[in-house]
């Protein structure tokens, strides 16, 4: 990992940070308040782990994904964004406030984190998209069939 | 929680966060100037650390949940001693930039301690 992709590992990795350090607190504290939220709230930070670890680990696996779980996070940020605007009673929140005791990650498009989980998910992708894994040699002659 | 101070410290994390972002744009690399400002920045959260153990008992209880408060204090205090280990393993302007990341992070982690003890539940 070189350049410009460790500044993105590494904010991958405080939002990571971010996302468990709450998530966490808010299942014990009082997971009782908004299950749904708070479930959805520790999935996200689990993704963005294994995001964060599929961005540094080498090879198509991995690079796959990366993928997988950046979209996972593109989808959840925009779909739980939009419920928590219009449809907050869907998630058993009590209040759309992203700074608020519900709050998770994704509400209000991330505003709480400074639509840091919106924008990521994006750069994410684009630098996915530059940063093809290296192709094994034997591939690399065998045609465009993959 | 003291009030100037956690203004303080945020006002210097920012500062240190934004020096360090345009060090590593204009490419420096790690220098004692960038580990400076990060080494400062840890020094105030090691006395915030201080503050939080000792106010309690003097009067001065926070708003809100004391835990919550430490989860955002703990993880502060190991942002910069993680990136500056970082930096000094792989050198390179974006290191730089990194620094001031963690400076920026730790900001707004800051600001949400200083709510948490202060706002939050009051």
């Amino acid at each position: 990992m070189t350049g410009v992709g460790r500044v993105l590992v590494f904010v991958y990795g405080v939002l990571a940070l971010a996302a468990t350090g709450r998530s966490v607190f808010q299942i014990i504290d009082r997971f009782h308040e908004a299950p749904v939220a708070f479930t959805l709230s520790g999935l996200a930070a689990v993704v963005y782990i294994v995001a964060t670890v599929a961005l540094i680990a080498p090879g198509r696996v991995w690079y796959r994904v990366a993928w997988g779980t950046i979209s996972f996070e593109l989808a959840g940020v925009l779909i739980i964004g939009t419920l928590s605007l219009f449809a907050p009673a869907v998630l058993g929140l009590h209040d759309i406030d992203p700074f608020g005791r519900d709050a998770t990650v994704w509400s209000v498009y991330g505003m709480g984190y400074l639509f840091i989980p919106l924008v990521l998910p994006v750069l994410g992708m684009l630098w996915l998209r530059k940063h093809r894994p290296i192709e094994p040699v034997q591939d690399a002659t065998s045609g465009a069939a993959s | 929680m003291i009030e100037w101070f956690v203004t303080l410290q945020v006002i210097v994390a920012c500062a240190a966060g934004i020096l360090c972002i345009v060090l590593g744009l204009v490419g420096r690399l790690p220098g004692d100037v960038s580990m400076g400002a990060v080494a400062l920045v840890e020094v105030l959260l090691l006395v915030q650390l201080v503050i939080a153990i000792i106010a309690p008992a003097a009067g001065n209880p926070p708003s809100g949940s004391l835990a919550e408060f430490y989860i955002y204090l703990i993880s502060a205090i190991i942002l910069p001693l993680a990136g500056g280990f970082w930096a000094l393993v792989e050198r390179n302007r974006w290191s730089t930039v990194i620094l001031g990341g963690v400076c920026l992070a730790i900001a707004v982690m800051v600001y949400r301690m200083g709510q948490i003890w202060f706002v939050q539940g009051a």
